[in-house]
């Protein structure tokens, strides 16, 4: 659960990416590019930086974005996190150019192509939903944006190939869409995205549609390669590990804005709201009072917090804690029962029912979680450390 | 004409179940198979018995069958042409942007089949320009009208089977404005139902008769009639000639249609299917 990905990584992603995207370009030679789109000049570097600056767009009486606002460094990996229907499919679209903004603006490396049609904005997209030319094999798939791009036939090819072997599908070049699986077409749509040598890349829950275990091999792949090649890139997910493992900066969405913007461990482990802490990896609930101004009743102890945490509330809290953050203890007579239990590799995380009907998840280490099977009395306590209290639910 | 389009659009869920109930009872499958080939086949043969094998020799020589039929397929050429040039970008214009219109569309297209020709033809001379009214390309026009119906519903079919607006919006991320993405990837990806827009409109064209003679041209149909005061025979022979073009037309459009959509993974493409798309659903 802990998230792998550090903003470390970025910055040797991006050096590594500046040296493999010219040995790319002179392989390719894809000429007359750069006249007429925002800082065509230096395409050796890394990448462009992205801004979305106040995004405002409603449908209706839905409002989708309400003032989005973010800026993403150039070679930087940034995901989109939220539940269904928060926007992040709209924000992406006024990105590609597929949809206006009501107001505010999107520019690439400084410059606004807010007016600019999609077909112009030289951006490689890949979409949730199966998005190949059924009618062309593979390798026209990837060829098509630089058949546009007038490359030559042999050139054009050579190139196409090069992508398609870079996502690991030479052989079924000359395959057509319906003869490969979902997660195939899904690399194939990406190296279709990133011939084109994209401004900035934009994937829309690519990997939703396939299976677990696709899903995974998929995530190493698209991660490895957009930083070897340093691609400014813009994630949509509402899957929270695949934002945490993949992204070097996770935005959490919330009604058309941003809820918190920051590296995946400090999301995890500074959530500056009750949302981004419930929806950032798993969260307990616990019932407590708040007996002080800052000690909380919980859980048969008494937890003092840290000065501020409590601020606005009285009463009835609810205290938000991660698995982790539970112990756990076989005892007869403790204040809970187990009532499932689920391996995850050196840690199993154990469903605990607390008097009162509280359903909790507790993470202990899987060498000793041999008695904490269904039906098993347990203690559970809560350490004093930094808790976030939240109003209670009513 | 009408039966062909019919038969078309309204037999791809039947046979499933058809199938199933007759292999139970062959023999009421073989005695209706029997009882239609009879009905279709009778009069062929009285047709072909009564114009004997030589006047088939003859149908080529006799005066204005060139004419004529050079005609009718010219009409069917220009009609086809206009028809695909007309109805496809704006079947998928209204599919991608319009999509409530989809209604409107369908009614609109429906009103060349419930006004008779014959209402549609006067209403055309009262208006047409004289200049055009001279030449039979108006006559094309006409048929543009009268063939829309097919058209539209053959090339509806087809774009239903395709998430157009990710299509779209994949190929625009790849620097392709609307008319290359029509052409070079919804284009090649309605072939069937292109194929079905075109037999059905030139078999129209090669078929009709009422427009043709009220606007004084002597298409191949017109002359069939025409001719057949002044030979029966000859004129008899001339139409089966022109029902078994028609027929070969067909056969060769449902084989390419199968072909391409075996390529594409899509299902075996009959006679009867070739007005739906193989994944076509019917909402
Ligand atoms: N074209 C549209 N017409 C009307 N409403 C729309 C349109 N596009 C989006 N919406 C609405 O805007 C809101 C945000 O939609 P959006 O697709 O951006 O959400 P999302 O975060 O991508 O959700 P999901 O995770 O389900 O894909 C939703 O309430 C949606 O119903
Ligand atoms: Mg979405």
């Amino acid at each position: 659960m802990t998230p792998d990905t550090t903003t470390g990584d970025k910055t040797a992603g991006a050096v590594a990416g500046g040296a493999t995207r010219g040995g790319v370009l002179k392989g390719g030679g894809i000429k007359g590019r750069g006249s007429g789109r925002p800082g065509g000049a230096d395409r050796d570097s890394a990448g462009l930086s992205l801004t979305l600056r106040g995004l405002y767009r409603t449908f209706g009486t839905t409002r989708a974005l309400d003032g989005l606002s973010l800026d993403i460094q150039p070679g930087e990996f940034v995901a989109l996190l939220g539940p269904s229907g928060c926007g992040k499919t709209t924000a992406l679209r006024i990105v590609a150019g597929f949809e206006t903004a009501d107001s505010g603006s999107v520019l690439v490396d400084g410059s606004d192509i807010s007016a600019m049609p999609a077909a112009k904005r030289d951006m490689g997209m890949v979409f949730q939903s199966y998005s190949l030319f059924p009618n062309m094999p593979a390798i026209d798939n990837v060829a098509f944006g630089l058949r546009l791009r007038k490359l030559r036939g042999p050139d054009r090819h050579r190139r196409a190939l090069e992508l398609l072997d870079m996502v690991g599908l030479t052989d079924q070049a000359r395959q057509y869409p319906h003869q490969l699986s979902g997660g195939q077409q899904q690399r194939v749509a990406l190296a279709r995205a990133l011939a084109i040598e994209p401004q900035v890349l934009l994937l829309d829950e690519p990997l939703s549609a396939l299976d677990a275990k696709v899903r995974l091999q998929l995530r190493e792949q698209i991660k490895g390669l957009q930083q070897r090649l340093g691609i400014t890139t813009l994630f949509v997910t509402h899957d929270q590990e695949e934002a945490l493992s993949m992204a070097d900066r996770v935005g959490v969405m919330r009604s058309g804005k941003f809820e918190q913007v920051d590296v995946p461990d400090q999301l995890y482990a500074n959530p500056r709201t009750a949302f981004v802490a419930e929806f950032v990896g798993t969260m307990n609930r616990l019932p407590g009072t708040l007996t002080s101004a800052r000690d909380v009743a919980v859980l048969d102890s008494v937890l003092t917090v840290r000065a501020g945490a409590a601020d606005g509330l009285a009463g009835d809290v609810d205290v938000l804690v991660r698995p982790e953050g539970l112990r756990i203890k076989a005892q007869p007579g403790g204040n809970g029962i187990v009532t499932d239990r689920a391996f995850l590799g050196s840690v199993s995380r154990i469903g605990v029912r607390l008097c009162g009907a509280v359903a909790v998840k507790v993470d202990h280490p899987s060498a000793h979680a041999g008695d904490f099977t269904p039906g098993a009395s347990v203690q559970v306590s809560l350490p004093a450390e930094d808790a976030v209290l939240v109003a209670a639910r009513p | 004409m009408a039966a062909l389009t019919e038969i078309a659009q309204s037999s791809a869920p039947v046979p499933r179940h058809r199938g199933r109930r007759h292999r139970r009872f062959p023999v009421w499958r073989w005695l209706i198979l029997s009882l239609a080939g009879l009905y279709f086949l009778t009069p062929l043969y009285a047709a072909l018995k009564f114009a004997g094998v030589k006047a088939f020799g003859q149908v080529a020589h006799q005066s204005g069958f060139s004419s004529a039929l050079g005609l009718s397929v010219r009409l069917a050429v220009i009609t086809t042409v206009l028809t695909l040039v007309l109805m496809v970008p704006t079947t998928v214009y209204v599919h991608l942007r319009l999509p409530r219109l989809r209604r409107v569309l369908e009614v609109v297209t429906i009103l060349p089949i419930v006004i008779p020709p014959i209402v549609l033809i006067i209403g055309v001379l009262q208006v047409a320009p004289a200049s055009l009214k001279a030449t039979p390309d108006l006559l094309a026009l006409e048929y543009v009208i009268l063939a829309m119906p097919f058209a539209y519903r053959s090339i509806d079919t087809g774009l239903r089977a395709l998430d157009l607006r990710t299509l779209f919006e994949a190929s625009s991320s790849l620097g392709a404005n609307w008319l290359t993405t029509l052409w070079r990837v919804v284009v090649p990806n309605l072939r069937t139902a292109l194929l079905s827009a075109i037999v059905l409109t030139v078999a129209l064209v090669l078929g009709e008769y009422t427009m043709a003679s009220l606007d004084l041209y002597q298409t191949f149909p017109v002359w069939i009639v025409l001719f057949s005061q002044d030979s029966g025979p000859v004129s008899t022979a001339a139409s089966l000639l022109a029902l078994f073009v028609t027929w070969v037309l067909l056969m060769a459009i449902v084989t390419v249609a199968s072909q391409s959509s075996r390529r594409r993974g899509g299902a075996e493409v009959t006679l009867f299917t070739v007005g739906r798309q193989e994944t076509g659903d019917s909402r």
